[in-house]
């Protein structure tokens, strides 16, 4: 059939490549010594358990936050509401590690699934005004992101706040809430576990049920999934419930799995990380498990780098706005698909 | 031998989605003539008259205007070079007059204002030097097709064409109002303009175009003085068979009213009437035909059996096997045993980026037999897209390839597979041949016939007069949200007689129309 089905792989191989190249190309410039410093940027990740811990623990959060937004995007939902949602459920989290008496087995079940379903709740609602008033997600999700981060805050600021502790962070939490580790020497925790079965479910739910079938072609052609008798209205508050869910649930197990007090005084950033992995992933749900390490290993090398290197971590700023910029360009390397195309027409 | 005044030559263009519209094609135009391009839909007429006014590039290839080497990257360049363009869908503010649209985009100025008298005195002296009458201070919106089509015209000559591309020029049009558009292209031709009349009307062709270019999937097939060939021949070259458009109907039982429309009314808004008391019915094993110029009620008609009715009050019944089903949802009305073929098959009858497979089962995927527990039932899945490609002759590599790939004839006839196959006990269709081949709109009559042989009620909504009459059992014509005839016998009727009918013409009085509705 068509090789031209291969593009879009290519495509993003040569996107990445592209970008560490430029990586390359930066690091050459600044540093006095360059290949030294590539080597730590490349491999150094690798180089110990520890490290390889690091990346994992990094991919954990965009693991969720990518899964999350790979949903929305599927059903052609713009909403970067990922970041405030993860945020939030990370506090309505602590609240529940702070102040409840569970054991260990029901304490951080009890606080993610609060954490999770509050996500869920918030995330229905640019949902519903998307659904029934077509009020566009992308802007209330961003507002949505402001107004639960302030509220976020506030209640770090005024009610959890531990006096006795020297930063604006919170009381401890509850040793019962915290998730234990899996693998001894890392800080690995039981969420990875948790992401790796939600992500084989959406690829379930996705592919396999009628439920994705609907998503999915809402996602395509709303007009055309409402005309084959899809409540494609339905389909937009759902699939904004789960994604939101999702998040939420990404917030509450990385506050339990990564800390022992809340401590984020502004907005993590995972939720806008979630769209460009997504983006990376072509938002496939397996695929986001290699995105997501893919987005870690690059940043966790960069953290290396800054540390043992002249070169700064913000470099790696640069590589992400190079891959976000070709990703989305959607002419890049259209001229040699069209000349596939072309040859592929001739041989037919 | 003269030089072409354009000439086009190993045009190939690929799209991006894999479709290879043209291959290999050579073009020349000579100046003064009708030169007509003929072939089936999906033949690459659009694509070659694209290429062009610079609407695409071309692949491969190259184009020469008198006998100099030209790149057309936009439309502009195509126009600077005289080219004009008469689309198949109007390029016109409806909102605007006559003399806005004719200089929109080079308005004469008077400060920073449009000066709007010199606009009319530009419009009125270009329809004067043409011999084309317009109104330049009427709203494009109240105007008729052909008056509209006629300010495309003046809008193309305005700007200096010399060589006038028609995309189809008469499929919106009337019998009455295609003659008195030939009149106008032969006195542009005797002006000196060169003409390019795409089309896959034979008698059109024959009737006023000098030579002929005939294209068949892609591919030029040869250029022909008009003259020298029979419309036999033509379109044994257009579809590579002699085109039999007769059915043998054998007469299917009469399996009692299964749609019945009661006295409907339909108010926009403003409580301007879009549908007067609309009564008629449809029993199984029957096809009932409505034929009208566009937008004289049909899609208002459609909407209110297909649960598409917004901001409009309506009153009377529609009724499905008894149950009313006006205002109920699409959902609701499909449950009732009703199938739809949409018009519009890019926007509402499939989704692109989807695999075949997927297009198949958009309306039965709630199904028990395509479920197992929480799960589609992957195997019954695939064994019905394989069967129902197999039986409706999709060409493609499987069911899992993305329909976008597809042709038009193609794509459309996933479409009817999926609708047909479900055993609908009315099917509405709706343009079902609009822009497919000869050989689909065949197999999809075919299959209409099949279904109305099996008992199923068909309302066959059609701009294709040749399909409308030869498929139906019962023809209705619609002008103006009415019924205005209905026939019993429609392969008895005439085009002509029809269009007087379609234009307003004519109309039977109500014991005619309410004979023939009441006893079918």
């Amino acid at each position: 059939m068509f090789k031209s089905k291969y593009f879009e792989v290519i495509r993003t191989t040569a996107v990445i490549v592209i970008s560490l190249a430029i990586a390359f190309l930066i690091i050459t410039l600044v540093s006095d010594h360059p290949v030294k410093t590539i080597g730590i940027f490349l491999l150094e990740p690798l180089s110990t358990k520890g490290h390889i811990g690091n990346v994992v623990e990094m991919a954990i959060p965009l693991m969720f936050t990518g899964l999350a937004v790979s949903l929305l995007f599927r059903a052609n939902m713009f909403n970067l509401g990922a970041e405030g949602i993860f945020y939030f459920s990370g506090v309505v989290t602590s609240v529940l590690a702070i102040h409840l008496t569970l054991n260990s087995w029901l304490h951080p079940l009890v606080a993610i699934a609060a954490g999770s379903i509050v996500g869920a709740l918030l995330s229905a609602i640019p949902g519903i005004l998307k659904a029934k008033w077509n009020a566009n997600e992308l802007v209330t999700s961003l507002m949505f992101n402001n107004i639960l981060f302030g509220i976020g805050l506030y209640l770090l600021n005024y009610h959890l706040r531990d006096a006795k502790a020297f930063a604006n962070v919170s009381y401890k939490f509850e040793k019962t809430a915290q998730l234990s580790k899996i693998f001894q020497g890392t800080r690995i925790h039981t969420g990875l576990i948790i992401v790796v079965v939600l992500i084989v479910l959406a690829h379930l739910f996705l592919y396999k049920t009628k439920w994705g079938y609907e998503l999915r072609m809402t996602g395509i052609n709303r007009e055309f999934a409402r005309y084959s008798g899809m409540k494609t209205a339905k389909v937009i508050i759902m699939v904004h419930l789960i994604a939101g869910f999702i998040a939420g649930m990404g917030g509450s197990v990385e506050v339990l799995g990564m800390y022992s007090r809340f401590q984020w005084t502004s907005l993590p950033g995972y939720g806008l990380d979630g769209a460009l992995v997504a983006m990376l992933a072509k938002n496939n749900p397996l695929s986001v498990i290699a995105s997501a390490l893919f987005l870690a290993y690059i940043r966790i090398g960069a953290d290396l780098m800054s540390r043992l290197s002249d070169v700064p971590s913000e470099m790696i700023s640069i590589i992400q706005a190079v891959i976000i910029l070709l990703i989305s360009a959607e002419q890049f390397l259209k001229f040699w698909k069209n000349r596939m195309l072309l040859k592929e027409a001739k041989e037919a | 031998m003269q030089t072409a005044l354009l000439e086009m030559r190993g045009i190939t263009k690929v799209y991006p989605n894999g479709v290879v519209a043209n291959k290999d094609v050579h073009f020349s135009l000579r100046a003064g003539e009708i030169h007509a391009i003929a072939g089936e839909n999906g033949a690459g007429k659009s694509t070659l008259m694209k290429i062009i006014f610079g609407m695409e590039e071309p692949s491969e290839g190259e184009i020469f205007i008198k006998g100099e080497k030209v790149r057309l990257q936009s439309p502009q360049d195509a126009i600077d070079r005289g080219i004009g363009m008469v689309h198949q869908h109007f390029m016109l503010v409806p909102s605007f007059t006559v003399a806005e649209n004719m200089v929109l985009g080079m308005e004469p100025r008077r400060g920073v204002g449009i000066n709007y008298a010199e606009a009319v005195r530009m419009t009125e002296e270009t329809a004067r030097k043409y011999n084309l009458a317009v109104n330049p201070k009427a709203k494009v919106e109240d105007l008729t097709v052909g008056m509209k089509q006629k300010v495309e015209i003046l809008k193309a000559l305005l700007r200096g064409a010399k060589i006038l591309i028609l995309d189809e020029p008469t499929a919106v049009l009337t019998p009455q109002e295609t003659e008195e558009l030939f009149r106008e292209l032969t006195q542009l031709k005797e002006q000196g303009h060169t003409i390019v009349f795409i089309s896959h009307k034979l008698k059109e062709v024959k009737a006023i175009c000098d030579r002929i270019t005939i294209m068949r999937s892609g591919r030029s097939e040869g250029v022909f003085q008009t003259a020298d060939v029979t419309e036999q021949e033509i379109s044994r070259l257009m579809v590579g068979r002699d085109v039999v458009l007769k059915y043998d109907k054998e007469t299917a039982p009469d399996g009692g009213p299964v749609l019945t429309v009661e006295q409907l009314n339909v108010n926009d808004q403003q409580g301007k009437a879009l549908l007067t008391d609309i009564s008629f019915a449809v029993h199984g094993g029957q096809i009932v035909g409505i034929a009208g110029v566009e937008g004289n009620g049909q899609t208002q008609l459609i909407e209110a059996l297909t649960g598409g009715l917004t901001g409009v009050s309506s009153s009377g019944a529609v009724k499905v096997k008894g149950k009313d089903i006006l205002n109920s949802s699409l959902l609701d009305i499909r449950q009732q045993g009703v199938a739809y073929i949409p018009e519009d098959r890019m926007r509402q009858g499939a989704a692109g980026e989807a695999s075949i497979s997927d297009n198949l089962i958009s309306t039965r995927y709630r199904s028990k037999e395509m479920n197992r527990g929480l799960f589609l039932n992957g195997s019954k899945i695939a064994a019905l897209a394989a069967s129902l490609v197999e039986e409706f002759k999709v060409r493609c590599s499987g069911p899992a390839q993305q329909i976008g790939m597809l042709s038009g004839g193609n794509m459309q006839k996933v479409v009817v597979a999926r609708e047909c196959s479900t055993g609908p006990d009315l099917l509405i269709a709706e343009q079902p041949t609009r822009g497919v081949d000869i050989g689909a709109a065949q197999f999809i009559h075919k299959k209409l016939l099949e279904l109305r042989q099996a008992g199923s009620a068909v309302l066959l909504v059609s701009a294709d007069l040749n399909e409308i009459l030869e498929i139906s059992d019962v023809l209705l014509v619609m002008y103006e949200g009415q019924i205005v005839a209905s026939f019993e016998k429609p392969s008895a009727v005439s085009e002509e007689e029809l269009g007087l009918y379609m234009l307003g013409i004519k109309r039977q009085n109500e014991r005619q129309t309410g004979e023939a509705t009441e006893h079918v």
